[in-house]
This record gives structure tokens, sequence and C-alpha cells, in this order.
């Protein structure tokens, strides 16, 4: 909403400063978003006479002109105007300024050779009306003495803008404010007394307004103005829209807007010689078509309020006319339309038609039901006065009667809520300055709530009236208490933050990407998952919820890639949807490795990043989360996005009831397809969701504390097995034989070829063995190792190798 | 008695003359071993004269101690000069490059995120959460927004089917839905996370963060809220005084409601937060509409309280000097270097929020 200080002062009197103002207007929630100069500069815009104009030498249809600035001021000016000649008053532009439509600011300039000072200007340059047909024209009487002098005598105030909430449409109007200003101690608010119309003609043309269901006109107050000559609006009212930034159009239109502007109630007016027979108000129908002032034709459904005569729609209420009964300059009968649509209508057909206008904005939010006559008086005595003709009595139809809300308001509500008080007498005067009407009644204030006022229903919308107007800095400060019931995060919630520092002490950088992603990538990692898809799509990149947080990563990484860095590990830990409804989605840790884990170095060999590196991370940051890496159960079967031979998924036991994490090479033809360089790329998944909160917590884990000092022995061990017998298969033998006495199983070698046989490899383990109970001696020693030689054969085919 | 201080003597100058390591050792033998000079002496003490057995004893130890010791010091003397005349063929130029060490970070979201959840946790805020993807009842309607109010309009709402029944939360509110209709007051929670808005442009993104706060409890009013949000910035930022203007604002969720503006200077092209008299909007909040309470079955005659709704990049952005908030999102490996955080540096109280 935009306003002027002056434009305020029609309803407000007040000697204070636009700062205070601009502070007090945000103070009562009317927030300030903008202040602009629209006049800054334009000072320079003087009224200036045309003294001689000739023919440009050097193009046909330009002219040169030389022009008084009075005082025996002249400048050469070139004119390109066919209306530029001897003698004319217009308005002249210097170097330097800004031309308001264009916002380029002029410089002297040669044109064709002839140097130009400045440039004499057209209405629309100075966007006074869209008229751009030749130079201003000013009349000689009223402007000669003018010569000189600066064509805009506005004052300096400036143009603010407003952002008003949604559930303040009394706030849309100038007075709406004027009286909130008023309430709050800002100025008084003046009691204009508006003028009424005096006729005996009758409202000839008949308006009807059917009743039926979801029918979203219950008022409609009309009046005929006849005999009007439309015309430009008188320099006052043109100013006042240009002093908001509207431009001028017509009177009938500009007088509309302005009444809008400044009582907030939207009316309509119609060429009344348009209009077949008579108005009904009514329910469209399926396919009915009409073009609208906006010159767009739209195709109705059922069921929109359209105001229609004999041969259709005319408009559709409360949100745009048609251009069949616009009013032009030669209208010379009018309708003038003020009625009350209801919220909810104009919604709902505006969102289906993708329409947005000043008018539906306001109805949508609810404009005063009781505005309707008030509207129409002052609209059309200002059309009288301009425009000539006459007016007959007003005509209002209604199919429902406006009914007062009343509120029986606990005055100690308001200490209840905003923790300081105010008299009584301070409340009912606020109360009463923005409109209500209140009686006490025992303890109660009995409110009889304004009609412009839709948003106040309840109690509370009283008290929240009552602190906005007090001010918010009455609301005292209590200070917390620092007491704490309940801890602040779940297990589940302290893993997550644990899994997440945990990766990052890992060297990976954490990333945090949108949860929505390119369907293209999301396809390369879904599994098994159905593709989520968005409506509405901020773009068709984004268009699906991600099913994998690899997509996005492996984007990342790759864009990442491309700006030159070749070894870098990244991770996200956050959600992956696998379904449309709320709660079908898991929170993982995901992350990737590309290049090289170490680049060869004066004293490093070169190696590429390997499964074995994100399997470390993995079953690291599992440790330290505090699962037991003994009970770990590891397998090859993971989703078609790793590498079918290089990857691997975890259980936190062998009894594997949840996949916990997959780690792997990442498919080499998902990096063809992407087109992703680098050496090697690694990636891995945890679900968090499927980690078992250990039982015990770590205190619990830490209060025995069993170590032995008895010597421990280490034996090495060579097995020939096949080729399709698992490390895992092997250790997990080994730790079987006696848990008690095995304490460290390491494997040391994997060998296959020469001396091997063909689909056998060898696995050479080192097991430490330890007694929490004595020294082992020699022959303790050979029983284990007997015991480790022979299970392992038998429950791996394994052959100890000699 | 001469016998011993003859042996002394020979071999405390045999000894101070050596330098050989083997020699020394051969020393030791002939002197310790089990025939040894020494060791032949201790045998003696039995047969000697009950009258100058104390006094040979005594003697013997003491030159048994003396050459020992001397004999220690010499090998002790020579190994040392051994492994020195071995270090001065070990020297390395330590100025040559050390192993790479790849340091990861916490990205300064989740690093401000622990900042905020330690700050409440102070004063008895609990953390709760809630699914990305929502119905449209508690995303709007249950929060007093129902269809056809203007006010949805000021959420650009992404949407997962036609119907307009599911979507992308648009705020982190619906938590407090979630969180009320699931169990009994009193609530003191805060709801950190993903929040979406189909807008984007340099100043928004289709996905940020929010935290949702609310308090509900029998005599909750302004003053606490007012009291906690001023606790709340003046600890986020790490000052000791602030300056807060509450603006009144409207949300359909709460009633009264208000924006949050600080106080800052620009310093040198930074924001000095608590400073100056420019102000920048940071959070809005009110007390909880008796419609929403309603809707959870929570009785507002009996219970009312406080909620807000802060942006958490925004803060990111103000505490941590970051001017793009799409960079956030970029995954810049320089920018995630440059803005993140060591995962050491855990924020908490006693510690600080920050280094």
């Amino acid at each position: 909403m935009k306003i002027t200080f002056d434009w305020l002062k029609d309803y407000l009197g007040t000697n204070l400063k636009e700062e205070k103002l601009l502070e007090q207007l945000t103070n009562i929630g009317l927030e300030v978003e903008g202040v602009e100069n629209l006049f800054d500069g334009l000072n320079l815009f003087k009224v200036a006479k045309i003294i001689k104009t000739e023919k440009h030498p050097n193009a046909d249809r330009l002219k040169v002109c030389d022009v008084s600035l009075g005082k025996k001021e002249f400048k050469k000016v070139v004119c390109g105007a066919d209306n530029a000649r001897d003698g004319l008053i217009t308005i002249y532009a210097p170097p330097g300024a800004i031309i308001p439509k264009t916002k380029t600011k002029l410089v002297i300039a040669k044109i064709r050779d002839v140097t130009s000072y400045g440039m004499l200007c057209s209405e629309s340059e100075l966007n006074l009306s869209d008229e751009s047909e030749g130079i201003i024209e000013l009349s000689s009487s009223k402007y000669e003495k003018n010569i000189g002098k600066s064509y805009f005598s506005k004052s300096n105030s400036n143009l603010i803008d407003l952002s008003i909430t949604p559930n303040r449409p009394d706030c849309l109007g100038v007075r709406g404010i004027a009286r909130d200003l008023a309430a709050s101690g800002f100025g008084k608010l003046m009691n204009t007394k508006e003028k009424k119309i005096k006729s005996n003609l009758k409202q000839t043309l008949k308006v009807k307004i059917n009743k039926e269901n979801g029918q979203g006109c219950s008022v409609f107050g009309s009046c005929l103005i006849t005999n009007v000559k439309n015309s430009e609006s008188p320099k006052w009212l043109k100013d006042k829209l240009v002093s908001i930034g509207q431009k001028p159009i017509s009177a009938i239109v500009d007088i509309t807007n302005y009444v809008m502007l400044d009582i907030n109630r939207p009316l309509h007016a119609y060429d009344a010689d348009k209009i077949e027979k008579g108005i009904i108000v009514r329910n469209s129908k399926s396919g009915e078509k009409f073009t609208a002032l906006d010159n767009k034709d739209y195709k109705l459904d059922n069921g929109m309020c359209v105001i229609t005569d004999n041969k259709g729609v005319l408009g559709l209420g409360g949100i745009i006319g048609g251009t069949r009964s616009g009013t032009e300059f030669d209208t010379k009968n009018i309708l003038l339309e003020s009625a009350y649509f209801e919220p909810t209508s104009i919604r709902n057909t505006a969102k289906k038609l993708n329409i947005d206008t000043d008018a539906k904005f306001r109805f949508e939010r609810g404009i005063d039901p009781l505005s309707i006559e008030d509207g129409l008086n002052k609209a059309a005595l200002l059309i009288k006065e301009i425009c000539g003709g006459e007016i007959s009595k007003i005509d209002v139809q209604k199919i429902k009667n406006y009914k007062t809300k009343i509120i029986k308001f606990d005055p100690n509500l308001l200490k209840k809520i905003s923790g300081f008080k105010i008299s009584d007498k301070e409340m009912i005067k606020i109360l009463e300055d923005l409109g209500f009407k209140s009686k006490k009644e025992k303890k109660y204030l009995k409110l009889t709530v304004p009609s412009w006022r839709p948003d106040i229903i309840q109690e509370i919308d009283v008290v929240e009236e009552l602190v906005r107007i007090s001010g918010y800095e009455k609301i005292k400060i209590i200070d917390p208490i620092k007491e704490r019931t309940k801890s602040t995060l779940t297990q589940s919630q302290k893993l997550f933050h644990f899994l997440q520092r945990a990766i990052a002490s890992k060297g990976y950088l954490e990333t945090i990407t949108w949860s929505f992603t390119d369907s293209n990538f999301n396809n390369y990692f879904k599994g098994a998952n159905e593709e989520i898809k968005i409506v509405n799509p901020i773009s068709s990149e984004l268009g699906v919820l991600r099913n994998s947080i690899f997509s996005n990563l492996i984007m990342y990484i790759n864009k990442n890639l491309d700006r030159g860095f070749k070894d870098l590990s990244i991770f996200e830990i956050g959600p992956i949807f696998t379904g449309y409804n709320p709660g079908q989605q898991s929170t993982v840790i995901c992350g990737l490795s590309a290049g090289k884990k170490y680049r060869s170095s004066w004293i490093d060999k070169e190696r590429n990043v390997d499964v074995f590196d994100v399997k470390r991370d993995v079953v690291q940051t599992l440790v330290e989360a505090g699962y037991n890496s003994e009970n770990f159960f590891i397998d090859s079967e993971t989703p078609n996005y790793y590498h079918p031979g290089k990857s691997g998924r975890l259980f936190l036991n062998k009894g594997k009831d949840k996949v916990v994490a997959y780690f792997g090479e990442i498919h080499p033809n998902i990096l063809k397809s992407i087109d992703i360089k680098t050496e090697s790329l690694v990636g891995f998944e945890i679900l968090m969701d499927n980690l078992k909160l250990p039982k015990k917590t770590l205190n619990n884990q830490k209060i025995s504390f069993n170590v032995s000092d008895f010597q421990k022995s280490e034996r090495d061990f060579a097995f020939i097995v096949s080729k399709d017998i698992k490390a895992q298969d092997l250790i997990n033998a080994v730790s079987s034989v006696d848990q008690n006495l095995i304490s460290n199983i390491k494997v040391f070698d994997i060998y296959e070829g020469e001396n091997i046989p063909e689909n056998q490899k060898s696995i050479a383990i080192s097991v430490t063995i330890q007694s929490s109970e004595k020294t082992l001696n020699d022959s303790d020693l050979e029983n284990i190792n007997n015991l480790i030689i022979k299970t392992v054969e038998n429950k791996t085919g394994a052959k100890i190798r000699s | 008695m001469s016998d011993l201080k003859k042996i002394k003597d020979e071999y405390l100058s045999k000894l101070k003359r050596q330098s050989n390591l083997s020699e020394i050792n051969e020393i030791k033998s002939n002197l310790f071993g089990k025939n040894g000079l020494i060791s032949s002496q201790f045998k003696k003490i039995g047969s000697i004269d009950e009258n100058e057995r104390k006094k040979f004893a005594s003697d013997l130890n003491v030159i048994k101690d003396e050459l020992q010791d001397l004999i220690n010091f010499k090998i002790n003397e020579i190994q040392n000069a051994e492994i020195n005349k071995k270090l001065e063929k070990e020297k390395i130029d330590v100025t040559l490059p050390e192993r790479t060490f790849v340091r990861g970070k916490i990205h300064p979201v989740s690093q401000t995120i622990d900042e905020i959840s330690s700050i409440f946790s102070e004063i008895g805020f609990n953390v709760e959460e809630g699914p990305d993807v929502e119905n449209e009842y508690n995303n709007f309607t249950a929060l007093n927004t129902p269809d056809n109010h203007p006010a949805r309009d000021m959420h650009d709402t992404f949407y997962l089917d036609e119907k307009k029944e599911r979507l992308l939360r648009t705020h982190t509110s619906p938590v407090q839905i979630r969180t009320m209709l699931n169990a009994k007051p009193p609530f003191k929670i805060i709801a950190p996370g993903r929040t979406y808005r189909s807008d984007s442009d340099q100043t928004h993104a289709p996905m940020f963060h929010q935290v949702e706060g609310l308090h509900i409890d029998k005599d909750i009013n302004m003053g606490h809220l007012k009291g906690c949000l001023n606790y709340f910035i003046k600890e986020f930022f790490e000052v000791k005084k602030i300056k807060m203007r509450f603006r009144p604002s409207h949300f359909p969720f709460t009633e009264p409601s208000a924006e949050v503006d600080i106080g800052y200077e620009l310093k040198d092209g930074k924001i000095i937060i608590g400073e100056g008299d420019q102000w920048l909007e940071i959070l809005g909040c009110g007390m909880v509409h008796p419609n929403v309470l309603k809707n959870v079955k929570v009785d507002p005659t009996k219970f009312q309280g406080y909620a807000f709704g802060i942006g958490i990049d925004r803060l990111a952005m103000l505490k941590y000097g970051i001017n793009d908030l799409r960079a956030f999102f970029d995954c810049d490996y320089r920018w995630l270097n440059h803005f993140g955080f060591d995962p050491l540096d855990v924020p908490t109280n006693y510690r600080g929020l920050s280094r």
C-alpha cells in the first residue's frame, strides 16, 4: 500500500514530522517497506516557451528549437515532435535531469551535428499519462507567467510504501491508516462529513442478485450518472495519483481509483448504454467467455460470481470488468457499482483464472460491508463535479444483511497475555478510537466491532489491538529460568550429531544440498524406490524428491572436480524420501571420496581412494558410536549403483536384521554416463534409522574394566581356501574356537597365483592368544593351534599351508 | 687386604684407560665372572678369621661397588658415543613437507543448529523434529490458516499432488502441531530443520532452515517471550548487550504477533550486532493463537504460551559474515573449507559457543 504524508493529512491533523510518522507506522504494525521521493530531481523540469523552430539541417523529421526559460535565458534543443512550434509553452528538461519513464540521465548530445542542450518532454516521458504523441502543450494563459519555473509544484512529500498484513484490509485505504495512527496518539482523526447524493432521479437500470448456492455477491449498490462528459482529471486528482506512483487515465477511472485508495472502497463504472436491459448478478456457467479489461479472454467455470446482462457476462464481480461495458472518453451515461463480494468466492475464482487485480486483493481480504453508500456518494459527487451530469438515487440490492459483531471482553485478559496492564479508561479510549463501541457490563466490556475489521472475531483479537496500539515496548522482559527438566536431545538425536562429527573427523567436508534433485540423476540412485515428483518444481532440474543423497553429492563433487580439485571427500547427513506421505523418509549419512588418497610425493607412493578407505570410515565411525565391530557382519549384496564386485553392506550382527551401511565403488557405468573424470570414486551410506540404539549407554559399557596381564602369544597361520571363502568366514571360524583365549585376529596376507591351485587362494592370519587366568604353556598353545587348524578346516574347507 | 687393594688399583687404572666395549666386558667377566677375581674373594669370606671377617667383607663390598660403577659408567659412555656417532649420519632435512592431513569440516548451518540447541538447552527446551513432507492440515489448517486464507499466498508452497494435500513444509511450525497432538502440556521445545518455498533468487533459496520454538504452560505471557528471545540473541551473538525491537505483525497462528529486529551497525563492511541505529529483522513470533491450541486439544483457557520461528541460515550469515545465501547449498570445496568448522569444535556452554 502506497501513501504520502500529504494524503494522510486529508484525515489526520498533525504537526509532527515525517520521520516520526515512519517510526510510528512501523510501531503499530504498518511496516514501512520503503520511502521514495518521486519528486527528487523533478524540480529540474522547467516550464519553457519555444521562441523559434527551424528544420534540422541534416534531418527532415527533426527541428532545432530555441527555447526560452525567461530572464533572457535561452537553450538550443533538438526535438522530433510534430507539435513543436513557435510560441508553444511546454516542459524542458536540462542535461542532468533523469527522465522518470526511462530513468535515463540526459546529457548534452550532438544529434546529427547539432548540439542539443536538453530535451522537450511528452506526458508519457514524465509518467503523467500514456500520451507519447508529441510534447506537452501547456495553456499559455495559465503558464505564461511560470516560464523558467519548475513545472512540478508538488511539495516534497515522499511516497511511503507500507507492507499491510493480510488481516488489515481497512489499512488498504488512507483513511484507515489515519485512524490507526490517531488511535496510537499520532495526530487527530479529522471528522470528515461526507456529502450525500441529493436526487429525485430514479436508478432506472434494474439490478438483481440471483439467490443461488454459493452466490459470491451479497449486496449490490449502484447509481446512474447521466450526461457526463468524461475528460482528463483535474490537476489535484492527477497529482494525488501521481504522488503514489499511479498513472492518471481519465476522470471517471481516476475517481474510482481515488475512492478505492482513499477509503478502501472498490467501485466499478460501467458505460450504462452498453448494458442490455438490466444487471443480473449470478453464478457463471461452465464455458461462458468474456474479454476483460486486461484485454485477455477468460473462459469461466461453473459457480463464479459474474455481473451479467441479457447478452452475457459483463465482468467478474469484485475482480475485473469487461471491455464490452468499459467507460471511455466518449461515455455519456455511467452505472456506478459499489458491492460486497464474499472473500472466499473472490479468492477461488481469482485462483482458478490466475488473475490478480487491486480489487481482488481488497475483496479477498474483506471490504467494509457498510461502505457501499459512502463509496457511491463520494465517487458520484466527484464525477458530477468534474464531468457534469445528473446523479440518480442510490439503489441497493441485497440478499444478506450485515450482522454486527459483538465481543464480550474480559479486560484482565490483556495482562494475562501481554504481562502489562493499562487502565480500563485507556483501554476504552484505544478501542473507541479504533471504531469500537464499548459498554461496561459488570467486569466485562461489551464491544461492538467496527464493520471494517473482519479480522476481529474473538477476545484475543481485541488483546492484539490493545497491545499493538499501547506499544510493544510496554512488554517487560521476564528473564528465563536456567532449569532443565528433560534432556535436550533424545538418544537418536545424540547419535545423529555424533555420527555427523565422526564422519567429518575422517576428512569429509559436510555439505547441505537440496532435498530435491534432478530426476535424471535420481534415476541412477533410486534403487527400488518410487520417484516422488514435485507438482510445481522451481525448475525441471529440481523436479523430484531425492531417493538417495548420492544424486546431489555426485553432481556437486563433479562441479568441484571441474573447478580443478582432484582429491575430495564430501558428505551430507539428511533425509531421503521413499514415498509421498509424511514420515516416508529416513535419515542417511552419505559420503563420497574422489581421486587419490595420496598423490606421489617425496615421502609417499601414490594410491587411489578405494573401498577399504570408505569401509574403514564406516566401521570406525560405528565403533566410535559405540557398536562392537566384532559382531559386524558384512556381505556383498549392494544396490545397483555400486560396483557389483567392489562394494559391501554391513549389519550390526550376524543375525542380519537390518542393513546399516553400504560402501563401495560407484558403478563405472554411472561415472561414464555422468562423465565424471576422476581416478577413483568411492562412497558410503549409513542408514541411521536402521541403527539400533546401543542397549548399553557408554557409561554402562565402561563400568567393568577387565584386562589380562598374562603373557600373550602370536601365532601365524596360512590357509589355502576356495576363492569364494571370505576372510570374514575364516576369522569367524577362528574366533569361534575359544572367545576367551583368542583376543585378536589379523589378516596379513592374501595370495593367489603360483604354487596355489587354481580357484584357491591363501589367506595368512596372525592370531593373538591370551588367557585371563594364567600364562599359557607350550602344550596349551599347541592344543589351541591344533584346534584352530581343525576348526577352520572343518568350517571352511581350508587346508593349512605347510 | 693388600690383595684387595692391588686388584682394585690395577683394574681401576685398566678400566680408565680402556675405551673398547668388548675389552671392558672382558674385564667385567675377569672380575665378576663365576671364577672372577672379585667373585673368588667373596667365596673366601667364610674361611677368614672371625675377627677380620667383618672388615674384609665390608672392604670387599666397597671395592666391588667402585669397580662395578666404573664398569657401568664406561659401558654407558661408550654406548652413548656410539649412538652419537650414528646420529651424526642420520641428519635429515626437516624442512621437507610433512605428510598431508585431510581435515573434514562441519557445515556452518549444522554448527549454528548446535549452537542454538546449546543455548536453548540451558533454559530447558528440548529438541523435537518433524518430517519434511507434511500434509496440508499440519502445515496450514491446524495453524489457523484455512484454505482460502490470503496468508497462504505468503508461502510459495511446493506441492506433491494436484489436490495440494501433501507438500514440503513451508515452515517448522507443523512440528508444534505434531508435538502438541502427541503429548500433554506443558511444552517447551525447539524444532530446527529444513523448510521449503518455491522461491529462488539472490536472497531466497528454495530450501532453507528454520528453528521453531514453542513454550506452553499455565502463565506464559509476552514478557517471557521477550525474555527468552533477548537471552537467546545475546547468547547467540555472544555480546553483553543487544538492542531488540518488537514490531507488531501478523501470523495466522499467533496473536498478538511480532517481528523482531535487532540493532546493528556496519563497521568496515562488517555487521556489528548490538550497536548502531540500523535495524535488522531476524525472526517472527507471538502468542500461540487459541484456535491453534483448540486444534491440538489443548484448552486455551488453561494453557497459553508463545512460539517463534527463526531463520537459521540468516543467523549463520550474520554471525559468521557470510553474504550469499545460495553459497550455503552450492558445495563449493573452497567455501566449505573456509566457512566450515572443525568437528572438534562442538559448541558447548562452558567452553563458549565459538572460538
